[in-house]
């Protein structure tokens, strides 16, 4: 699992929901040689408008150009760089486990202290969700290791300023 | 109305007066509506490729935005090279292109082919039609993008069941993007610090390129040169800003600029930089540029600013309005120390060759090109004769030069030349081109003299793809790999089967004569194949990776 970078940005970008803004932003950071760890997109409450979290890594004056570049697209309404700001970061996991009935109860607290969630069951294996920031996920996946991972899905990261009343979309 | 003459119409609210295309399946609703469309010339071109540099010329030359059309796959692949030109160098353009029916896009359908993904890094935005009621708002927007900002190319890909599809027709009345606010008037705090820092300089000089020309803002700049006396260079995109003539000027920068320009960065303590980007081919070695000077930056693209230079005040804008702004708070600079060190590297490395035996040297033709029409819009190609022309022509006006900096495109002048013409009728217009070069494009001779455009065609003709072959001759022991061009059509006999006046120059005295000739042809193109020295280089040279002050003057 990749571990964090220590020059690592998170990019909260909005977007017109347009036809071909995935594809201008991920052909601007190909094209540019920039770096993208992860990205997500989703729709915002506003149709027309879609929201993107988009972390990538570079010494500051890189990510001054990756901002300044996204903001040339036509399409990109706004970007704000959420590293230095106070905000909540999480991602999403699917792990699937080995586990034997002999396993499960041992398991199961982990799952418990992690607050993590059992979403599927099988006699030879568990299926885990968790969210949390990095880290946490990190810490699950240490201790679920000695049992046998045998897959793992995972979401990009997703940012929010904490507090702060905002515009709708802002 | 159909989706092919909702475009038509919207054209015109867009007040474009001709537009360059070339014709095919995919795209034949929209020529069969502009066949008999009025107020809109239609300029059929003999190459896709051809048809977007005359639009990019005629944008050019003129400061409106220039439109070709193509038809789908081959059609729009031609494209592709004029629109990263004009990518490059910012110029506003809206090229058309024909697409397959929406229901069979996506199926290899004969002739599709996905031209927003191939364009997308080289053009400024895009769009796709499917539908006509889309079509009025797409090209007003198209328009709008297109020549706002920082300007650039835009691609409308329309597919053609829309353009055969009924809708009403409603142009809209302005345009809003939420997403697309560029800035254009500069900061006033940002303002006042550069004016303090430039009262206060003791070596500053003006670094102005193509971006002054693209806000039109030559005359403000003037004012600023004018009221300050702060000498100046203007890059190879910018030549025609400032008057080449005037004592401030230090001609141009960089790899083929004048020593002056390029010792004056060396010694600066104060650049600014008015639309211009710190290019690679101006700065030479980055870690030796321009050590001592603070560094202020003008540009409409903040994207631009700090990109390659760290900026000590950045000033985001249209250079226009900010001129404007600077030359309320601008007074004489006290620099006389310095301006004696300007007149002195002036006097001292003007551009300068020496005769070589008999042979017609390629400067003295610029330079009589330049006594002869010295009011002339003047179009370059890519290569030793491009730097020739920027040398030896000294360029006084606004727009006067158009040439592909960014992109290096040969084969693009004689079809820019056209678009230029077109643009600018009161206008001469020569066209300096390279014998490499001009073969690129030489179809579109055919629409030159089928106008009867009365294009002045100059070809330095060294039987090389010369530039290469100069550093090939610099950096790879001669080793002339693939640069040998001795097997040249002859032009003049070439120039005549297209049906234009050829004309052959081997020896110095022919020069003038023909050049007098050309000047009265004024029923068609021209086209004089200029026989020049063969292995003449150009010179000064900072030979890349090396500093500016490195430069080579000339060969011992
Ligand atoms: C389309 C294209 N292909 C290749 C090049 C590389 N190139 C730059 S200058 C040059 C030589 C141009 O030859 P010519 O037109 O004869 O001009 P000269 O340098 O001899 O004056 C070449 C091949 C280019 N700039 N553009
Ligand atoms: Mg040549």
């Amino acid at each position: 699992m990749a571990i964090q970078k220590s020059d690592s940005h998170i990019l909260s970008v909005l977007v017109n929901n347009r036809f071909g803004v995935l594809a201008r932003v991920a052909g601007l950071f190909s094209g540019r040689n920039f770096n993208i760890d992860s990205l997500s997109v989703a729709e915002t409450d506003d149709p027309e408008v879609s929201h993107m979290t988009i972390v990538t890594h570079g010494e500051a004056q890189i990510i001054e150009q990756i901002e300044k570049q996204l903001n040339r697209l036509i399409d990109v309404i706004k970007v704000r760089d959420l590293t230095a700001e106070h905000h909540v970061e999480r991602e999403l996991a699917l792990v699937k486990v080995d586990c034997d009935t002999s396993e499960r109860a041992e398991i199961l607290q982990i799952v418990d202290i992690f607050r993590a969630k059992t979403v599927d069951v099988t006699p030879t294996n568990l299926t885990i969700e968790v969210t949390g920031d990095e880290g946490k996920i990190r810490a699950l996946l240490d201790m679920l290791h000695p049992y046998g991972i045998k897959q793992i899905v995972k979401t990009g990261k997703i940012a929010i300023i904490r507090g702060e009343i905002r515009t709708r979309n802002g | 109305m159909r989706g092919a003459k909702i475009l038509v119409e919207s054209l015109k609210r867009a007040e474009v007066k001709y537009i360059f295309g070339v014709q095919g399946g995919a795209a034949m609703p929209i020529f069969d509506d502009l066949y008999d469309a009025e107020g809109l010339k239609l300029i059929p071109m003999r190459h896709e490729q051809g048809a977007a540099h005359a639009a990019d010329g005629y944008a050019r030359a003129t400061g409106k935005v220039g439109v070709t059309l193509a038809t789908s796959g081959p059609g729009a692949t031609n494209l592709v090279t004029g629109i990263a030109t004009a990518h490059m160098d910012s110029i506003p353009m809206v090229a058309i292109t024909g697409q397959v029916p929406t229901y069979l896009m996506g199926n290899d359908a004969f002739q599709e082919c996905d031209i927003l993904g191939i364009t997308r890094p080289i053009c400024k935005h895009s769009y796709l039609i499917k539908s006509s009621d889309e079509v009025a708002d797409v090209v007003a927007e198209a328009f709008h993008v297109a020549a706002t900002g920082k300007p650039g190319p835009v691609v409308i890909d329309f597919a053609k069941d829309a353009q055969i599809q009924e809708s009403a027709f409603y142009y809209p009345e302005s345009v809003n993007i939420r997403s697309y606010n560029p800035t254009v008037v500069g900061h006033p705090g940002q303002i006042k610090k550069a004016m303090d820092l430039i009262n206060r300089a003791e070596k500053p000089m003006i670094y102005a390129g193509g971006g002054v020309t693209l806000a039109n803002a030559h005359e403000e700049l003037r004012h600023f040169t004018s009221k300050t006396g702060i000498p100046i260079t203007v890059t190879l995109m910018g030549l025609g800003a400032f008057p080449e003539t005037d004592p401030l000027a230090m001609r141009m920068p960089g790899m083929h600029g004048s020593c002056c320009a390029n010792y004056a960065f060396s010694d600066a303590d104060l650049v600014i930089a008015i639309g211009a980007r710190f290019d690679d081919r101006v700065t030479g070695n980055l870690e030796r540029f321009s050590q001592k000077s603070k560094k202020i930056h003008i540009d409409i693209d903040p994207s631009s600013i700090g990109k390659n230079v760290t900026v000590d005040i950045p000033i985001v804008g249209d250079a226009k309005n900010i001129l404007r702004d600077m030359n309320k708070l601008a007074q004489p600079a006290q620099i006389e120390p310095w301006m004696q060190q300007i007149r002195e590297w002036q006097k001292k490395y003007p551009f300068e060759y020496r005769q070589n035996g008999d042979r017609v040297m390629p400067q003295y033709v610029i330079e009589q090109v330049y006594d002869l029409f010295p009011d002339a819009v003047v179009t370059a190609d890519v290569g030793q004769h491009q730097m020739w022309a920027a040398q030896y022509f000294k360029y006084t006006e606004h727009r006067q030069w158009l040439n592909s900096g960014g992109l290096g495109t040969m084969g693009f002048s004689l079809p820019a030349t056209i678009g230029a013409q077109l643009g600018r009728p009161d206008k001469t217009l020569v066209n300096i081109n390279g014998d490499g070069s001009f073969i690129m494009n030489i179809q579109e001779l055919v629409p030159a003299v089928t106008m009867k455009l009365p294009l002045k065609i100059f070809i330095i003709n060294n039987m090389y793809l010369g530039m290469v072959r100069q550093w090939q001759e610099m950096f790879f022991q001669k080793r002339y790999s693939a640069v040998d061009y001795h097997d040249n059509p002859d032009f003049a006999k070439l120039a005549e089967g297209f049906g234009a006046t050829g004309i052959r120059v081997e020896r110095p005295e022919e020069v003038r004569p023909a050049l007098e000739q050309a000047q009265k042809i004024e029923d068609g193109p021209v086209v004089i194949d200029f026989i020049v020295d063969e292995e003449e280089n150009v010179f000064p040279m900072v030979p890349s990776g090396a500093g500016l002050d490195e430069v080579i003057r000339g060969l011992a």
